[in-house]
């Protein structure tokens, strides 16, 4: 082939590669408009207790085992296994140097709604920001004030260890592309407002299709299988379907959903275990009228 | 000499019967099978659980010879519970028993001893009405996530 075809051969397919790559970084997520941030409210800290229990967050940044009390303390430091690599929740107390009591609003909003970090890195989405990515901002400003509240602490969570390629936080934008989303994850016929606001509580914080929902080979979502249950995320055993469909509780009432969630119990008094008794301990902390909108919301999505 | 059945069928027919003979003894021995028993014995816990939670809701009148049973049951089953877990029963039957079991059965043994205490304690003093059989299902009830949370295995 002649030289010069040649060589236009290689331009022509870097210049492609190059738009392409331009395109996805355009389109991947970036930080929210600082107004998002700066028209919220003073932090009404109610409901910012109420939301830090919906988004479990206690249960990944507590120190590893902790209970009672040492639950309020965010030191970081639970592991979280993965097919990618072990991935350690960091310090998200108040501590200044530690933790994250330097951040304003907007890092913190962008963190939890972007998945991107104090320098604009991106955030592993072992952090579930793909959903609290429908967080509303009040919601978030609302959090970040009661998390302000809890007690500090200097512990510095391990590092992640992670092999090439996942170690390369650039490539994250990549998947971004390709598995981040903000629209809801069902369209639902109801405009009741109970099942909307289970919607948001099950979508946005509960982020429980992070573990409920299966996945593909490169970690996201199979959003078609919405709810549908899978491998567990963190390695054993599997995690049930929770939808209409689910030979474990499709067949329960809303009502007896919503007793699980308070209590732990099933129907028939078995009781909840594996990952799921750390994520009920959360939902007992929430008003009955959020665990039966919760409730209410799988009771009326798409059977799978 | 004519024999009443050919030597061929008589072979097949014994050779039938022995199958079904094996059938029926390993589904007779299935429920003797480790796998088997403990799973029944966390059925019966439920069993017992739910007696209790009825009466703590008011769903059912609180009545003391059903607490007492209740309780004894708990208290059994949790005593006998660890039992069941010889090496070989790691696997099949749809046991939900995570691996975890084997590799530290002491913790194991430990939090199924929390829960004979627990019920133990709770019988020798009996609650005595529909608060007191609450506060009994409460405090049972946390060890059961216990457990379950580090032991259990959804598969």
């Amino acid at each position: 082939m002649a030289r010069r075809a040649k060589f236009g051969i290689v331009a022509a397919v870097i210049a492609g590669a190059a738009l392409v790559g331009a395109y996805v970084f355009a389109v991947a997520p970036h930080r929210q408009p600082a107004t998002l941030w700066a028209q919220t409210t003073a932090p009404d800290l109610a409901n910012g207790k109420r939301i830090f229990f919906a988004g479990g967050c206690a249960s990944c940044h507590a120190a590893p085992g902790a209970s009672g009390d040492a639950r309020m303390v965010l030191t970081g430091g639970v592991a979280l296994k993965t097919q990618f690599g072990t991935f350690h929740a960091p310090n998200i107390s108040p501590d200044p140097k530690a933790g994250i009591g330097n951040w304003t609003l907007a890092e913190f909003g962008d963190a939890l709604t972007r998945g991107i970090g104090r320098n604009g890195e991106n955030l592993y989405p072992a952090f579930p920001y793909t959903s609290y990515a429908r967080m509303k901002p009040q919601d978030v400003a609302d959090l970040y004030g009661y998390l302000k509240t809890l007690p500090a602490s200097g512990n510095v969570a391990p590092a992640h260890e992670l092999s090439f390629p996942f170690n390369q936080r650039i490539a994250l934008t990549g998947w971004k592309f390709l598995f981040f989303s903000e629209t809801p994850r069902v369209t639902l016929a109801s405009a009741d407002p109970q099942v909307q606001r289970g919607q948001y509580l099950v979508e946005g914080p509960g982020h429980c299709g992070e573990c409920h929902t299966p996945r593909n080979a490169l970690g996201g979502l199979k959003t078609d299988q919405w709810l549908a249950g899978g491998p567990n995320p963190e390695g054993e055993g599997r995690i049930p379907n929770i939808t209409p469909g689910s030979d474990s509780i499709g067949k329960w009432s809303a009502e007896e959903i919503a007793t699980y969630l308070e209590t732990g119990f099933t129907p028939d008094f078995d009781s909840v275990g594996g990952s799921m008794v750390e994520v009920q301990k959360n939902m007992a902390e929430l008003p009955a009228e959020d665990r039966a909108a919760i409730a209410a919301y799988l009771k009326a999505i798409p059977a799978r | 000499m004519r024999s009443m059945i050919g030597m061929r069928k008589l072979a097949t027919m014994a050779a039938i019967g022995l199958c079904l003979g094996a059938g029926l003894g390993s589904a007779a021995g299935a429920a003797d099978e480790p796998q088997v028993v403990r799973a029944g014995m966390m059925k019966k816990m439920g069993g017992a659980m739910g007696q209790l939670a009825a009466i703590a809701k008011g769903d059912k009148p609180y009545d003391a010879a059903v607490v007492k049973t209740s309780l004894t049951t708990m208290e059994e089953v949790a005593k006998a519970f660890p039992e069941q877990f010889p090496k070989g029963s790691e696997t099949g039957f749809n046991t939900e028993a995570s691996p975890k079991i084997w590799e530290d059965m002491a913790t194991f043994k430990t939090k199924a001893k929390a829960l004979e205490t627990a019920a133990a304690t709770q019988l020798a003093t009996l609650p005595a009405d529909q608060a007191g059989v609450g506060a009994a299902v409460k405090s049972i009830g946390g060890l059961c996530g216990d457990c379950h949370q580090s032991f259990r295995l959804k598969k």
